[in-house]
């Protein structure tokens, strides 16, 4: 008598075939019996799926291979799940910001834009981001570069522990705070020192700041991963041949983490675009073109908002031709910053 | 010939004299001054934050801590932060009671079921979710998600009207459900990619003994993996939880601004203290920055305990490898 030595297993086609018909049940009783629209039909699936899987599981394979079965379901579901608010997010900018995105739109300001005006657009805006970032970058650059080699080269003891530590939770303070930040320092207390009348201004300058306190920990702890990378052999030459630290360091150490200090910047640079709230608390509204940082400006992020929240039927064409804008530079900035890191000759 | 013994260095002259203000010096100060620059930062966040909201705070005419309506104009100068804080934390727990087990799910299929060779590109399908700004992420909330979610409410309410949760009887849309789906999007890349870091750590061997055991997969990430992982886990969570805590203009957008404490999740309403900051800032007066700079105090305390738990707990898992 042939004993077989393996379990029964479920064949392979029948998880395809029980989801197909938990799709076909849960549409026929959301759509037949009324209980809701595609969400639901999306929701009552899934469920019926896990359910009818887990008792099939249960009965041919047991209760082991049943756990496991809805488990796997379950893991590659969390997957698709998520998905599909990034696709969705995708297409519904893509969709609605294709309406507005013209010549007028890059190449105008808002200045004398009425509500019932259809045109307008976010050259100001653009020109502020752009300033904005770039001022933060040539802040935070120099400082989270120099900060990052302390902690790898130079930093012992306490105070490079704390040094590191408050890093890491700096990347954790919220951009709201950091707009409040620079309102309670730099608008309230030190703008007046500098303006004519002594009352406080609020400039794309002070945003600038904001955006350079959340750009610095994200700076130092990417300059600080990159140089740990580079190999202490490279570090031992140049000292063999009489080179001093600072040399070796400036000369040898950062030339080798370039490219990938060059990929946490870029990223820095595309969180920092997309900051909303720091620009709205100190960068003041400007809705016309303004080239110097020391003013009233706007930025991207805000134009969006701005329009968002606008009750004019214009408005809302154009947030969302900002919105697709904005996604445009950071999507951007993010996907080639990460096919630097790839091409980067120093892998973890 | 005598002049040689005079032109013959001495043994080591070659060597460079070390000064006291040469580069070497300068440069060690500056990449000191440099690192410091984040603790000057950091305790000048709280300085100016409190120098601003002490004079504000002191002409209050209601408890800063329980009182929940927010008036700062010129008539009545009485705030407090009762119910956005309330709101605060509702929104961001229910945002990680959502995110959580999904975020985890996705951590395990990028480290133990996803194939090794497409696992880094999905990986970043992910990261890439994280890059979308929440500006764009509120608006897509308010004008597209809010209709899925006004469904999903009806529904609730009319099926699990009896739970305090779902009841009431609408309108529903801009919700606290609206506003924390909306975050659980936002630190659901977060809390993946800490944890995704965390699981690929897991010793090979602890797998492989549980899978000679004649373990299933489950039973091996349940065996070997989770357990392995569970600081790991604290910690990601944590961080998203001071994400979630800190959101602001997303929450703006998709909550219903209103100030009271409530567990209703589905009827418009919902407030948070970042919201808040955005909502009424363009109204305020002076004494009204003071205000919101004060319940800005309260939120960077807030995030900043909890992100230094988070990474006290990454830092004490750090020295035991």
């Amino acid at each position: 008598m042939m004993v077989s030595l393996t379990a029964r297993r479920l064949p392979r086609f029948a998880p395809l075939a029980i989801g197909a018909g938990a799709v076909a049940v849960a549409a026929g009783l959301s759509f037949g019996l009324g209980l809701g629209g595609p969400v639901m039909t999306g929701i009552l699936a899934a469920l019926l799926f896990v359910a009818a899987l887990f008792g099939t599981a249960w009965r041919v394979e047991g209760s082991r291979a049943a756990r496991n079965r809805v488990a796997s379901a379950l893991i590659y579901g969390a997957f698709v799940l998520a998905v599909i608010p990034l696709v969705s997010v995708m297409f519904t900018v893509v969709d609605k910001g294709w309406a507005r995105l013209d010549g007028t739109f890059f190449g105008t300001s808002m200045n004398n834009i009425s509500a019932f005006d259809a045109h307008g657009g976010a050259y100001h805006a653009i020109i502020g981001t752009l300033e904005q970032v770039g001022i933060a970058v040539l802040i935070t650059v120099p400082l989270g570069i120099l900060g990052a080699v302390y902690i790898v080269e130079y930093g012992r003891g306490k105070l490079a522990s704390w040094i590191r530590f408050f890093v890491d939770v700096m990347t954790g303070i919220p951009s709201i705070v950091a707009g409040l930040f620079i309102l309670a320092f730099w608008v309230m207390v030190v703008s007046p020192m500098f303006s004519a009348d002594g009352a406080p201004t609020l400039s794309g300058f002070a945003a600038s700041l904001a955006l350079s306190v959340l750009m610095l920990p994200t700076v130092v702890r990417s300059t600080e991963e990159m140089l740990r990378l580079v190999p202490n052999e490279l570090r031992e030459g140049s000292y063999a041949l009489g080179i001093p630290k600072w040399k070796t360091i400036t000369k040898i150490v950062l030339p080798t983490a370039g490219p990938g200090i060059v990929t946490g910047v870029m990223l820095a640079i595309a969180r920092a675009a997309g900051e909303t709230a720091p620009v709205m608390l100190v960068a003041g509204v400007n809705s016309a073109i303004a080239f110097n940082p020391f003013e009233s400006q706007s930025s991207l992020s805000y134009y969006v908002f701005d329009q968002a929240t606008d009750s004019s039927k214009y408005a809302e064409p154009r947030a969302w031709a900002g919105a697709l804008t904005l996604v445009a530079i950071v999507l951007t900035l993010t996907v080639v910053a990460k096919l630097l890191a790839r091409r980067s000759k120093l892998s973890r | 010939m005598t002049s040689s013994t005079t032109t013959k260095p001495a043994a080591g002259a070659m060597l460079p004299r070390r000064r006291r203000f040469g580069a070497e010096t300068i440069f060690r100060w500056l990449t000191t001054g440099a690192g410091t620059a984040v603790l000057v930062i950091i305790v000048a966040i709280a300085t100016f934050l409190i120098a601003e909201a002490v004079p504000a705070l002191r002409d209050n005419k209601e408890n800063f801590f329980t009182y929940k309506e927010w008036f700062t104009g010129p008539a009545d100068r009485k705030f407090g932060i009762a119910a956005l804080a309330f709101g605060t934390v509702l929104s961001a727990t229910i945002a990680l009671l959502l995110a959580v087990p999904v975020a985890l799910g996705i951590a395990l299929f990028l480290s133990h079921y996803a194939p090794r060779r497409i696992s880094t590109t999905l990986g970043f399908l992910i990261d890439l979710l994280a890059a979308v700004p929440s500006i764009v992420f509120g608006l897509w909330g308010r004008d597209y998600l809010v209709d899925p979610v006004k469904d999903l409410s009806a529904w609730l309410n009319e099926y699990m009207g009896w739970l305090p949760l779902f009841g009431g009887d609408g309108p529903f849309g801009k919700s606290v459900l609206l506003g924390s789906i909306v975050l659980a999007i936002m630190v659901l890349p977060i809390i993946t990619s800490l944890s995704r870091e965390v699981f690929m750590q897991t010793p090979k061997a602890n797998e492989e003994a549980a899978l000679a055991l004649g373990a299933t997969k489950w039973e091996m990430i349940r065996t070997s993996v989770l357990p392995y992982g569970r600081p790991g886990i604290i910690a990601a969570v944590l961080l998203g939880l001071g994400r979630a805590l800190g959101e602001t203009i997303a929450l703006a957008m998709t909550l219903g601004t209103t100030f009271v404490i409530s567990f209703n999740l589905v009827e418009t309403g919902g407030n948070s203290i970042a919201a808040n900051i955005a909502n009424k800032f363009g109204e305020a007066d002076d004494f009204g920055r003071g205000a919101l700079i004060a319940s800005g105090l309260v939120l960077f305390t807030i995030t900043l305990i909890v992100n230094m738990t988070a990474r006290a707990i990454v830092y004490r898992r750090r020295e035991f490898r």
